[in-house]
């Protein structure tokens, strides 16, 4: 129905649409939505048992050069010099006013980099890393590697039966793993709060590979529509509505992403202002929200103190399928961030009452080893 | 008596003059699984083409425009606590408001379920 012709397949295009799903337009992609089963059953199935997740529209992207670690640190924060061969970390592109860019993940290789970034950023990323970098390290996308993400407390055990060695992975590192003959990269992440693993698979075969994993009976294919809910649960961002350009990484509480050395040296885009956030702290603070009642508050919502003047804005909102109540993140001055503090927000013309909460809304279980 | 439709996917049962209201089977199944239905307050007016209800799926909000004008004289406060009752039985006990018209003509420009049937299928080409 939404379909132009401008909008790329991933090379799992066929098997969703075999498989029922709801097709739409996603940063230039047509990405299923969501089966037959539906946003809330696949969420809690992701929670329950192992889910499924085509990612194959976000980047892949390899950095090379003498030393691509120390390269990609002038554009990054994160501290990529001290991760050893086959970790990675959770880092962000900034811009000269400390605004966060996009978020990735990067993983120290043998050789090189291996590096993932959002769909809707990849083509900025790729021009930017390019730029940035020209003369120490060389970026190349991986057009020829779609990429899934196997999320749930039984992806380990899914995947152990086609791969043994991928059982003892810790969380956030990688390896290359022969999965039923076919040389993919695997890392043990994913964006859900689940235990599981992101695995990049060659193009031809991904789609085989695909259905090996589906044929087991824990194993059942997840939409976007689920990926973001059980994203939401987890408190984690997702780039263009809790990140964007103006937000900090101190605002949005990723600190913990940026290592004392890095914290100390700077050398990164925007450091001068995110050392000032760091020593003064920042104007506003992402938190959870979780509101009375049962009417989800929504993106773009405007928060209010209780007297009804406006602080802020909800940046994510929804659902929880896993604890049946509505749950959102969203941005407040430093002084309504604390957890318990009492907030309005103004749902379609009404105010209703709010409360600021821990994140995670639902616990994480990355496996640590 | 017999169900109305309008392009929007809205429901309408007539019985006297009280009408009925909710969406179509094939307005939830777009919809997804309902988590939240904001229903109006009874008592109050309503004139055709305002916004009647709220319905909450997990993935976004969609309102709910009310095909006719009248009273609002009866709500289904059984969706507070059981909201999937919107997908399970869409035609009957999903309805949102019961609204006493004060035109019936409100109705005349409707689809029958026969031409609502057929809209339905063109819109899934």
């Amino acid at each position: 129905m939404s379909e132009t012709s401008s909008t790329k397949k991933t090379v799992l295009y066929n098997l969703h649409v075999e498989l029922g799903a709801k097709m739409v337009p996603f940063a230039g992609y047509d990405m299923p939505v969501q089966y037959p089963e539906g946003i809330l059953n696949e969420h809690l199935h992701t929670r329950e048992s192992a889910g499924l997740f085509d990612v194959s529209h976000m980047g892949q992207l390899v950095i090379a050069g003498d030393n691509p670690a120390a390269a990609i640190e002038t554009l990054i924060p994160g501290d990529i010099q001290a991760l050893g061969s086959g970790e990675m970390r959770y880092s962000f592109l900034t811009n000269e006013q400390g605004g966060i860019l996009d978020d990735l993940i990067v993983t120290q290789r043998t050789e090189d980099l291996f590096v993932v970034v959002n769909a809707a950023c990849k083509a900025q990323d790729i021009a930017l890393l390019t730029d940035g970098l020209a003369g120490k390290a060389q970026v190349t996308e991986l057009t020829n590697r779609a990429l899934v993400a196997l999320q749930g407390p039984k992806a380990a055990a899914v995947l152990a039966r086609f791969a043994p060695e991928v059982a003892t992975m810790s969380f956030m590192t990688y390896r290359e793993v022969d999965i039923d003959g076919v040389p993919c990269f695997v890392t043990r992440s994913g964006y859900t709060g689940e235990d599981g693993f992101e695995i990049s698979i060659p193009n031809n075969n991904a789609e085989a590979l695909c259905r090996k994993l589906l044929g087991d009976s824990d194993v059942k294919p997840i939409g976007l529509g689920a990926r973001d809910s059980l994203r939401l649960e987890a408190g984690l961002c997702l780039y263009g509505h809790d990140l964007t350009e103006k937000t900090t990484p101190i605002s949005a509480g990723l600190i913990w992403a940026i290592s004392k050395r890095r914290r100390e040296e700077g050398g990164f885009p925007g450091a001068d202002v995110i050392q000032a956030e760091i020593s003064n702290k920042p104007a506003m603070k992402r938190v959870g929200i979780l509101p009375e009642g049962r009417a989800p508050a929504r993106e773009h919502t405007v928060i209010t103190d209780e007297a009804g003047n406006a602080i802020g804005e909800i940046t994510s909102g929804g659902f929880s399928p896993s604890l049946g109540i509505p749950i959102a993140m969203g941005y407040v001055p430093l002084d309504f961030s604390a957890i318990g503090t009492k907030i309005n927000l103004l749902v379609r013309g009404k105010s209703r009452p709010a409360v600021v909460a821990k994140m995670p809304f639902v616990e994480q279980r990355y496996y640590r080893g | 008596m017999s169900y109305k439709f309008t392009e929007d996917h809205e429901w309408v049962l007539l019985e006297g003059d009280v009408a009925t209201i909710g969406i179509s089977d094939y307005a939830q199944g777009q919809l997804g699984d309902v988590v939240y239905v904001e229903v109006p307050t009874v008592g109050d007016e309503i004139a055709k083409g305002d916004e009647l209800a709220v319905v909450e799926s997990v993935k976004a909000a969609s309102e709910v425009y009310s095909p006719v004008s009248g009273e609002i004289i009866d709500v289904n406060t059984e969706l507070e606590g059981a909201p999937t009752m919107v997908n399970e039985d869409a035609m009957e006990g999903g309805w949102f408001a019961k609204i006493r018209v004060t035109n019936s003509a409100d109705l005349d420009d409707l689809m029958d379920e026969a031409t609502y049937k057929t809209f339905v299928e063109g819109l899934d080409e």
